[in-house]
């Protein structure tokens, strides 16, 4: 009975370190641990060294913000506060390491019960200090990134005094972009239940609907949207057709967009229909529902909560669509943030249409995320 | 004249034969079982009857008049005709009050308020009406049962087949489904059950069918199917219950 020639096993008594079977079968499970001291030793060298680079990168820090006259008592302190707390990160592999030397020493008494648990916190702890380093690690790159040839990132792209100065410039022009998608938003969502209805309208009758349905969503979702808007902003007016060739600008934009987004989204709600069961459709049917009410009572109120998440993605994808407009000339945040940049050299200006997309999206997906939980527990077992 | 009159009927799935010639009578206010082994049929008959599936030739009559076959309006059919299923499908998104009103309120086209007080009594009637404005998933499965059972006799239905209605209920729920059923017997509602409660065939049915390759095998009063069967198939099917302690 040999399971480890390096340490010493315990006969029999306790158990998880109990009596073997007979014969040549060992029970593996009842292994001593391996030993993690040279994990923990590793955990210990990375972690210190992350610290260190970290301080480095302060002190790089430090030297652009004297650079850019920032410097001062404040800004001192803050970056010997991030000092320390960078320290913080060796706790765990410190940690581990006592653990594991705590883990060889329990062993060598002979209680693989006990050893094996501290093995495993040993483990544990090596594993979140790497979590924790790599994560460190990055940050450190992207300090270095802004900071890099003499704040060339920064001046770039944060230009501070000039985000400002052109911001309302800017969130004016933005308003051309939410006007845009809020329309389409509305017009999308009944265009594409429509073509989700047409795409899905039974027996031979419904063929040909079908067949069209089929052709427009194929058509429309191979289609780049920055083409279609082009074609249709652009190709409309020249066709000299009453009415719609005086249509605004953004009207064509609005157009264009529905029409991209509408063969996705029909896509969306055909799949949130039909992953409602068939037993749904049959329980509506038998109870004397027609068709259409069936549709309209049971399955897609279902259907539509499914698609949801989806939903908003499509919504996402459409929002940040609406910077394709500057195609056609409409003088929305990004057209407008191209103009001034080209007129000061600097692309600070587009960095602000691209915080203005991000701070309109999350919410959104926050709001999703909470509305959908809140459907989930009304619904649901064990709710309140 | 029988209430429902099924007439050598005949339907294939594919290569595999359901129906081959069956026929069956159902008599005004008579409660009918049927039994057999799974896949005999006996919840594809019933979808039959309210016209969920087709049959390929034979003819369903339903107080004389025929119900299949190409140019029956379905949805006026279903609305005297009632079904309750195996697994509930209680629609999940409305409460169990908007389950019970949905068919009245739009079929019917009856008045909310009046379609809410007659669900209103037929839930007290089953003792939930505390749970009228509770959501489907979050009543056991025999309170689903039973409230599926009244969503179908809220469109006061000449008939009403019960598919199964216990066999995905926990044991300790079964009891409270079959009392509603009894009940239904015994105030004359005219019932077809596909069912494998052997013992509660026996209390309610007036005739018991035992399907078998896509025909009604044996038929006859419960007393008689149970106790002294006189096809060999139905005997062996029964020993079979009866070993696994059903009867």
């Amino acid at each position: 009975m040999s399971l480890s020639d390096a340490r010493p096993v315990p006969e029999s008594g306790r158990p998880g370190g109990g009596v073997q079977p007979e014969g040549d079968r060992h029970f593996r499970a009842s292994a001593p641990p391996p030993s993690a001291t040279t994990a923990a030793a590793a955990a210990v060298a990375v972690t210190a060294l992350v610290v260190l680079c970290s301080w480095g990168t302060l002190r790089s820090v430090h030297g652009a913000l004297v650079t850019l006259g920032q410097a001062g008592p404040v800004a001192d302190s803050l970056l010997v506060l991030i000092g320390v707390a960078a320290v913080f990160l060796l706790w765990p592999a410190v940690r581990s390491m006592r653990l594991a030397t705590q883990a060889n020493e329990i062993l060598t008494q002979g209680d693989v019960v006990e050893a094996r648990v501290a093995a495993a916190s040993a483990r544990h702890f090596i594993w979140i200090s790497f979590g924790y380093a790599a994560a460190q690690f990055l940050v450190l790159l992207t300090a270095q990134f802004f900071i890099a040839n003499n704040l060339a990132v920064s001046r770039t792209f944060f230009d501070l005094p000039l985000i400002g100065n052109t911001f309302f410039l800017i969130l004016k022009a933005f308003w051309i972009n939410v006007y845009i998608f809020l329309i389409a938003e509305v017009l999308v969502l009944i265009w594409g239940l429509v073509v989700a209805m047409a795409r899905l309208a039974p027996g031979a009758a419904g063929k040909p609907i079908r067949m069209i349905a089929t052709f427009y969503v194929d058509i429309f979702r191979s289609l780049p949207a920055i083409i279609n808007i082009y074609l249709i902003g652009f190709g409309i007016p020249l066709t000299g057709l009453p009415i719609v060739k005086d249509f605004s600008q953004n009207s064509f934009a609005i157009l264009a967009l529905t029409l991209t987004s509408g063969a996705y989204v029909a896509e969306v709600y055909r799949a949130g229909i039909e992953s409602i069961h068939w037993s749904q459709t049959a329980a509506a049917r038998s109870l004397g529902l027609s068709y259409m009410q069936t549709l309209r009572f049971v399955i897609i109120p279902q259907g539509v909560r499914h698609i949801i998440p989806p939903l908003l993605n499509s919504f996402i994808g459409l929002q940040k669509d609406t910077a394709l407009v500057n195609v056609i000339g409409s003088i929305d945040a990004f057209n407008q943030s191209i103009i001034i940049a080209s007129n000061r050299f600097n692309l600070s200006p587009v960095t602000t249409v691209a915080i203005l997309f991000i701070v309109i999206t999350i919410p959104q997906a926050r709001l999703v995320d909470r509305l959908i939980e809140r459907d989930r527990r009304r619904m649901r077992v064990g709710a309140t | 004249m029988p209430l429902i009159e099924i007439r050598d009927i005949r339907k294939r799935f594919g290569s595999h034969p359901v129906f081959t010639g069956l026929s069956l009578e159902v008599d005004e206010h008579q409660v009918v079982c049927l039994i057999g082994p799974s896949g005999c049929g006996k919840s594809t008959l019933l979808r039959c009857i309210n016209g969920l599936e087709t049959i390929d030739s034979g003819e369903i009559c339903i107080h004389g008049n025929r119900v299949s076959g190409p140019g029956i309006d379905v949805n006026a059919l279903r609305r005297d005709v009632g079904i309750v299923f195996q697994s509930f499908n209680l629609f999940p998104h409305m409460t169990v009050l908007e389950n019970v009103m949905l068919a009245p309120v739009r079929v019917l086209r009856q008045p909310r308020g009046e379609a809410e007080a007659r669900a209103m009594a037929l839930l007290t009637r089953i003792g939930l009406e505390g749970k009228a404005r509770e959501y489907p998933d979050r009543l056991s499965g025999g309170q689903q049962q039973r409230a599926a059972i009244v969503r179908a006799l809220a469109m006061d239905p000449m008939v009403l087949l019960l598919d199964e209605i216990t066999s995905s209920l926990d044991p300790e729920l079964v009891a409270e489904v079959l009392n509603i059923v009894r009940d239904l017997a015994a105030e004359g509602m005219t019932m077809l059950l596909a069912t494998h409660e052997m013992g509660f065939a026996r209390e309610v049915a007036a005739k018991v069918c035992f399907l078998c390759n896509g025909v009604v095998h044996e038929e006859g009063p419960p007393a008689r199917i149970f106790d002294s069967p006189t096809e060999e198939r139905t005997r062996s099917f029964l020993k079979r219950i009866i070993e696994a302690r059903r009867l």
